[in-house]
């Protein structure tokens, strides 16, 4: 099996700036939960329960080829820090990180399947792909599960469907989601407009880090909340739809920008590029935002094409939990600021300046 | 605003929810959005949320069961109206109507239409194909030739699909044969 040390030294699969529509959907994840039918689930279980149901699942789990040369570790063998660092790569959940004994995750050597052993059920599997890719994710996974059924016997009822320890996720325990970069729609504060029509209609949308609609860095989960009632197609092609919506209100509301105020743009970028090029201390923070305004910068074509990957995989290594890793030693708040901003630095040194004119046709350009 | 769990801090975290034109609103401190575990706020359950409840650990401390009890698992229904979550698969036909009550609100539909694992797809071919038999006798017990034919036939393209991979008791001898053709 893979070692912890291997695993962080590869970017995760999402990391990468792959898949269809790549500027705007960071990442897509689909996620099924599954119970074993005679046991207790997870919360409700004694230790020695859940160590049992455990045993049950854990050969099997490993088993699977798409594990082969992967990633496997009881939580209670991991140190907090290990497992943050799982957290900031949504290899393992939050929840997750906090369990104890008889708790495990099983990571494939892509990073791209990752498979948690009692969580809140006893199974989460999770595929994620970089871009818009919910289809080729959901054979995946569908692809895993019909595997591991095969020789797990996993709680299903005629009526429910796939029996999960909370009734919102019942039925196909399916959550599909996609990773959004939305600076367009926040900057020109439509993004309200757009979560409001997504949860009129069933799909939930929040910021991936800071809270509600200011979320840090621009970046957003869409994801169904109805699992029941639809086939697992349905569901996927329903969030698709809207998807491919906001894909087309955030290109529609970047356009409208650069035509409408150039000059905002622009020096939402160029601070952005001013603060990380040269700050000597950087909260995580505002070290987000600023690399979601480089990333729309690349989009809009103001800054050199071709730093996708550095400003997608600075998104996580700026990270307390990445950095401290990195860092090898036991840092402060503060020494994690001065720690981020050198990291900064050092990787933006030769990132060219933005381009100082918009890409506005000839004759009305500003001088 | 303050944190709808513990109202001490400033909350920092907000979910909406609006589902089957509800609003479920939830504002959360940081603190109190780490310790619920809420990376994933569709998949946890709000209604656990906003009762101040929570159990992700252990077993909570109750007051001891009230109502029905599952006999697979020892939960009772006190603690799924508390906690919103079941304890066991079993639970759910413990609880059956408790549960029916709060799926309307929570999804499209409350009955399952998706993917069916291999041996519960097996099982209910094997029902649908009893069934059919008990049928098509009947029809031809009743001299309804058509319907008859339409049920060989149907039973006959449900056996050929590919057999079970579980182990299933040998097919009762087909009745089919004694279907008369028209
Ligand atoms: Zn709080
Ligand atoms: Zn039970």
């Amino acid at each position: 099996m893979m070692r912890f040390s291997t695993l962080v030294r590869q970017p995760a699969a999402w990391m990468l700036p792959e898949g269809p529509h790549a500027d705007i959907v960071i990442s897509t994840r689909i996620r099924l939960a599954r119970n074993l039918a005679d046991r207790p689930f997870p919360g409700w279980a004694k230790k020695e329960e859940r160590i049992a149901s455990l045993n049950d699942l854990q050969p099997g789990v490993e088993g699977l080829a798409d594990m082969a040369d992967g990633f496997s570790a009881d939580l209670t063998k991991l140190d907090p820090l290990q497992k943050q660092v799982l957290v900031e790569r949504h290899l393992i959940s939050r929840e997750q990180a906090a369990k104890g004994p008889g708790s495990a995750a099983v990571i494939n050597r892509a990073q791209n399947l990752s498979i948690m052993i009692n969580e809140e059920d006893h199974l989460r599997m999770q595929a994620i792909l970089p871009g818009f890719d919910l289809g080729r994710a959901y054979q995946m996974l569908d692809a895993v599960d019909t595997r591991l059924e095969a020789t797990l016997p996993f709680a299903y009822h005629n009526e429910f469907g796939y029996l999960t320890a909370c009734p919102t996720n019942l039925g196909t325990g399916l959550r599909a989601s996609a990773m959004m970069h939305l600076p367009g729609l926040v900057l020109s504060e439509q993004i309200n407009q757009v979560i409001h029509s997504a949860n009129r209609i069933g799909l939930a949308v929040r910021g991936i880090y800071g809270e509600g609609t200011e979320a840090l860095a621009h970046l957003f989960q869409v994801s169904n909340q109805n699992t029941l009632g639809e086939p697992e197609p349905e569901i996927i092609s329903r969030l698709e739809k809207v998807i491919r919506q906001i894909i087309q209100r955030e290109h529609d509301a970047r356009q409208k920008l650069l035509q409408t105020n150039p000059t905002k743009v622009r020096d939402h970028l160029g601070r952005a590029y001013g603060v990380l090029r040269h700050a000597h201390t950087i909260e995580t923070k505002e070290a987000l935002n600023f690399l979601s305004m480089l990333r729309l910068g690349q989009d809009l074509a103001l800054l050199n094409p071709g730093n996708r990957l550095l400003i997608d995989h600075l998104l996580v290594e700026i990270q307390p939990a990445h950095l401290q890793l990195a860092a090898k030693r036991k840092l402060s708040p503060e020494d994690r600021d001065t720690l981020r901003a050198e990291l900064l630095r050092l990787h933006l040194r030769h990132l060219p300046e933005p381009e100082s004119t918009p890409p506005t046709p000839p004759g009305e350009t500003e001088s | 605003m303050l944190c709808d769990v513990c109202q001490t801090k400033e909350a920092n975290v907000f979910f909406t929810q609006i589902v089957s034109g509800q609003v479920q609103k939830v504002n959360l401190c940081e603190e109190c959005s780490k310790q619920k575990g809420v990376t994933d706020p569709t998949g946890f359950a709000l209604a656990e949320l906003l009762l101040g409840m929570g159990t992700t650990e252990e077993k909570p401390e109750t007051k001891g069961p009230t109502g029905t009890t599952c006999p697979a698992c020892g939960f009772s229904q006190s603690e799924f109206k508390r906690i919103g979550r079941l304890g066991c698969p079993r639970c759910y036909d413990t609880f059956k109507s408790e549960v029916e009550t709060v799926l309307g609100n929570l999804h499209k539909g409350t009955r399952h239409t998706g993917k069916v694992p291999a041996h519960a797809a097996d099982a209910a071919r094997g029902n649908r194909l009893e069934s059919l038999r008990h049928q098509l006798a009947k029809a031809v017990h009743e001299e309804k030739f058509e319907e008859a034919v339409r049920l060989r036939d149907e039973i006959n393209s449900l056996s050929a699909l590919p057999a079970p991979a579980a182990p299933s008791p040998p097919p009762p001898a087909a009745p089919d044969q004694t279907a008369p053709r028209p």
